[in-house]
């Protein structure tokens, strides 16, 4: 563990001391085609042992003056040269052609799906790996893939897709063909709710937090009461009749709606507020409850279902 | 087609990683490894004791029958008395464990042993490794051309084992994943040949070549009747003989081996006299070059009387070749032979002692009769060995090459008892017969006869073409060669062994005449092969170069040779891995090749213009033509926009009215 922190720290350090080390490191735009100046070569452990191998065999032929074993230690050599070649056609021509992200919540991992063209020829045994995670894929001429692939995610907000890295060791595994990748695209990660808390204020106790709603539709006329408001009165009725009679509308059970606001949450600093807007926008998708959202530079009206949750994670978590 | 299910968690650090191949190994590359162990088991089961190929095939049975039941390492109270019972079994065998033989029986044990404990990636890497090293190691006890053939089709299963280990492949069937291999091979194939003509060869080996433990059947310096039987019914080839001009003719096809002067008995041994070789006036002389299969042998078989010795080797006393080391691999050498001459003309008393030499207490009646003769002809020796073959001629003697046992007196017995035997039998007779008689006689032994391959202009001489015969030494003409067995059946000379015992009525011991005879016509490949291939040295490299102008071949030039054509060759590959297909619109195509065609003829199209104005411009810059852009234009329009793709038909008619257009140059 140790060795591999500090490999990666002298990684990162290369790269800010020496970009020249690191071509294409700015990021780019979509699509992305893998071509001759971007892929590199390295034989791999095995091809190295393999190397060895052949040295050993070559030396053998030789000091035995054996053709036909010099001849197939020549033959297996060509081979294994051969298969570096086909190790660059396996990624030369490949290109990733969109990246749709999904939702994640900060501190979950996010589902990106890479989509793959591989061009005029069938691609085998190609891995992407990005952030330390892997997928290994294969596709066929003229197709497109989604590649899926997870993305760790630590804090809400922007954030840009770290370099990828597209490698190969088709077909025998001697030698390895990579080239990075480095889309120039940010996925935006939704604030992580807290864990818990009180529940927004429940419209009863505050009357601003609910609007009441008296029915449009007339139920029946009855008798004055004191207390009636006189706006409710008809008139109209009550002139053909004895006392006053009044409009009695049907009163529907107020309809639950949470009326979210920043401005209620003056007492937290606003990173818990906006965790805390977070999960009551959490339970209010997941019960079903329509809901508003206020915020500073952002107002969202009532609305419900997945799309208007995304709407209003997405405006929390573009909060700076 | 979805992503495989690879989703491990690679540690990764850049180029150094340490990967987890811990997962177990799929079926199919399991599968193909065992059939690799195989493969490979079954290019070595011939040098092998019988019952190790049988354990070890069972064994790698059991263990891919095991591993398809349930994956899962054997347990090492089990790998390890076997590893053991396996290194026990080889040194019990062959005495040692270094050596090509017990070295190879070794490897292919650890190979299949290996597979026991192959369950991951990481296994599976070694022991295909281990396995491409193995299938070397059996091309050092048998270079031929069929056994190169099967190793190198050997390298299949190992090559597909690889590919099979990456994740995430397009599925395909087993006999299909060695389509690949077979591809990459035949890839390969141009620049192995070059690399192995262009090798620097090495002037002698970095470390001793180990004697080969081997018992060759073959010729030996002693011989006694009886000794050939084995060597008359082996019908591998023993030698190729090729020469400048013509052939011998069969009755003078006497490769001389060993001469054996030294007779007790029982045996005849050639015994070294460590003198320089005797005068020989040449009449006439051939040269010609032989390519000698590997005998174990110091001896270098020659035809008749060889002038000198080829490189390496030193010229006997008799005229005998002798090599400096065995010859454990094919050796090709050139000589002249004299086929008309006088062999030491004059016999000191040295050699006449030698050559009258006769055991005390041996064949009475055979020194009877011998006594006889001398008492008849006196010094007529000609007479004497005149008298001698008649004997074997008209005294019913019969050619068999399952003759009666003899006794002590085995000349006696042979004479005057079974009267039956081959070339041994006869030659040994003859030649006590001759020493008892006062004529100074010698046995010889080696090959006569043989195939002529028209279409490889060589003669093939086979193991079973191995004869003995006598000299006589016959005053004012040296040592003449003297063939008893031919007074007997002379088909044995004309046509060789196989011929002689069908005569004899023991025919089947070859199989079928249509059969030898279509062994001998295609003995040509291997002729070639041992020529082309594996007599390919230092000396045939300079001979192939000279011709491009390379006349020092030394390491350093081979060197940079071989490293300038590998560059050669690697721009080749180069450009092919660059090489792309273009996935290009035929319609795009075609309107390119027509832009092109206007600009020659001076209408360019401009960057800013589309295809309508373009076009359109054409026809007003070429006024006679213009009805001919304007269709042009207008098919190109339709089919562009008008359809999703283009529709094949007018399509095709669009490119032909393209091809066949041609501008004619704008009058300015």
């Amino acid at each position: 563990m140790g060795v591999a922190d500090t490999y990666r720290r002298f990684q990162q350090w290369a790269e800010r001391r020496l970009p020249a080390l690191t071509r294409y490191r700015r990021p780019e735009s979509l699509p992305v085609e893998l071509h001759r100046r971007r892929i590199y070569i390295v034989p791999s452990g095995l091809g190295a042992a393999f190397g060895v191998l052949l040295m050993i065999m070559l030396a053998g032929a030789l000091n035995y003056a054996n053709n036909a074993a010099l001849l197939l230690t020549c033959m297996l050599a060509a081979a294994c040269t051969a298969s570096m070649l086909v190790a660059f056609r396996a990624l030369d021509g490949l290109r990733l052609t969109a990246i749709q992200a999904g939702h994640a919540t900060a501190g979950e991992a996010l589902t990106l799906q890479l989509h793959v063209d591989a061009g005029v020829r069938a691609r085998q045994a190609i891995r992407m790996e990005m952030d330390g995670r892997m997928q290994a894929f294969a596709v066929r001429a003229h197709q497109q893939l989604p590649v899926e692939i997870a993305l760790q995610t630590d804090r809400r907000g922007w954030q840009q897709l770290p370099r990828i890295q597209l490698w190969t060791s088709w077909p025998l595994g001697l030698f390895r063909a990579w080239s990075w990748l480095y889309p120039d695209m940010s996925v935006l990660v939704w604030p992580r709710p807290e864990a818990e808390g009180p529940p927004p204020r429940s419209p009863t106790d505050d009357p601003t937090h609910q609007r009441l709603h008296h029915g449009d539709d007339l139920a029946a006329l009855r008798d004055y009461r004191a207390g009636d408001s006189q706006r409710r009165i008809a008139w109209k009725a009550s002139a053909r009749h004895e006392g006053l009679l009044v409009k009695d509308f049907e009163q529907p059970r107020p309809r639950l709606e949470w009326r979210l606001d920043w401005r209620d949450l003056k007492h937290l600093d606003s990173e818990s507020r906006i965790s805390r807007l977070a999960r009551w926008l959490g339970e209010a998708e997941a019960r079903g409850v329509p809901s508003s959202l206020w915020l500073p530079g952002e107002e969202i009206g009532h609305g419900a279902g997945p799309a208007h949750y995304a709407r209003c994670m997405n405006a929390l978590a573009k909060l700076p | 087609m979805s992503p495989a299910s690879n989703n491990a968690e690679a540690k990764t650090f850049g180029l150094f990683r340490r990967k987890r191949d811990e997962a177990p190994l799929d079926t199919r590359v399991f599968d193909l490894l065992c059939l690799t162990a195989a493969v490979v088991l079954v290019l070595h089961a011939i040098h092998l004791p019988p019952w190790l190929d049988a354990a070890l095939m069972a064994v790698l049975a059991l263990r891919w029958w095991q591993r398809r039941r349930k994956p899962g390492r054997a347990p090492a109270y089990l790998k390890l008395p076997l590893v053991v019972m396996l290194a026990a079994t080889v040194i019990f065998h062959y005495g040692n464990i270094f050596g090509r033989e017990p070295g190879s029986a070794l490897a292919v044990g650890l190979l299949v042993l290996k597979l026991l404990e192959t369950e991951t990636a990481r296994d599976a890497k070694v022991a295909v490794a281990f396995a491409c090293f193995t299938l070397m190691a059996a091309l050092l006890s048998d270079q031929g051309m069929v056994a190169t053939f099967v190793v190198a089709l050997g390298l299949l299963p190992a090559v597909a084992s690889l590919r099979a280990l990456q994740p995430a492949r397009l599925p395909t069937s087993l006999p299909r994943e060695l389509l690949p291999a077979l591809g990459l091979l035949a890839a390969a194939l141009p620049l192995s040949l070059l690399a192995f003509v262009l090798v620097p060869r090495l002037e002698s080996p970095l470390w001793g070549a180990p004697p080969s433990g081997q018992a060759r059947t073959g010729l030996s310096d002693g011989m006694s009747p009886g000794d050939f039987v084995d060597l008359l019914t082996d019908d591998r080839p023993a030698l190729r003989a090729s020469f400048d001009q013509g052939v011998p003719a069969p009755e003078q096809r006497y490769f001389r081996a060993y001469v054996m002067w030294h007779y007790d008995g029982r045996r005849w041994n050639s015994v070294p006299s460590g003198r320089a070789p005797v005068p020989v006036e040449a009449i006439d002389s051939i040269g010609y070059r032989i390519a000698l299969e590997p005998t174990s042998q110091r001896v270098l078989p020659a035809l008749d009387v060889p002038l000198e010795a080829p490189p390496n080797a030193t010229l006997g006393s008799d005229h005998d070749i002798t090599s400096s080391k065995p010859v454990q691999d094919p050796l090709t050498y050139e000589l002249r032979s004299a086929v008309r001459y006088r062999l030491q003309p004059e016999l000191d008393d040295f050699a006449r002692r030698r050559a009258l030499q006769l055991p005390e207490g041996f064949n009475p009646r055979a020194l009877a009769l011998a006594a006889q003769w001398k008492q008849a002809y006196g010094t007529r020796d000609a007479a004497i060995v005149a008298a001698a073959l008649s004997l074997f001629h008209d005294g019913g003697f019969s050619y068999t090459l399952a003759p009666a046992p003899l006794g002590r007196d085995a000349v006696d017995d042979f004479l005057f008892g079974t009267h039956e035997g081959f070339c041994e039998h006869y030659a040994s007779a003859f030649t006590v017969l001759m020493r008892a008689a006062g004529v100074p006689a010698r046995v010889v032994t080696g090959y006569q006869g043989g195939y002529w391959n028209k279409l490889g202009q060589y003669l093939l001489v086979r193991q079973s073409d191995a004869h003995a015969w006598s000299e006589v030494w016959l005053d004012g003409r040296g040592w003449v060669r003297i063939d008893p067995t031919a007074a007997v059946r002379p088909e044995r000379v004309s046509l060789g062994a196989a011929a002689a015992a069908a005569a004899a009525g023991q025919s089947e011991w070859q199989g079928a005449a249509w059969l030898r005879d279509l062994r001998n016509r295609w003995d040509v490949v291997n002729h070639w092969w041992s020529e082309g291939v594996i007599g390919f040295d230092a000396l045939r490299q300079r001979g192939l170069l000279t011709p491009f102008g390379v006349r020092n071949t030394d390491t350093m030039t081979l060197s940079v040779l071989l490293a300038a054509s590998s560059v050669a060759f690697a721009l080749l590959g180069l450009a092919w891995a660059l090489w792309r297909r273009r996935d290009e619109d035929p319609l795009r195509a075609a309107l390119r090749t027509l832009e092109r065609k206007l600009a020659l003829a001076g209408v360019a199209r401009r960057s800013s213009e589309g295809p309508q104005h373009y076009l359109q411009r054409a026809a007003r810059a070429l006024p006679g033509q213009r009805a001919q852009l304007d269709q042009l234009m207008r098919s190109y329009l339709d089919l562009r926009y008008a359809h999703q793709t283009p529709p094949p038909d007018p399509l095709r008619r669009f490119r032909r009215a393209v091809r066949e257009f041609r501008p004619r140059h704008v009058v300015k």
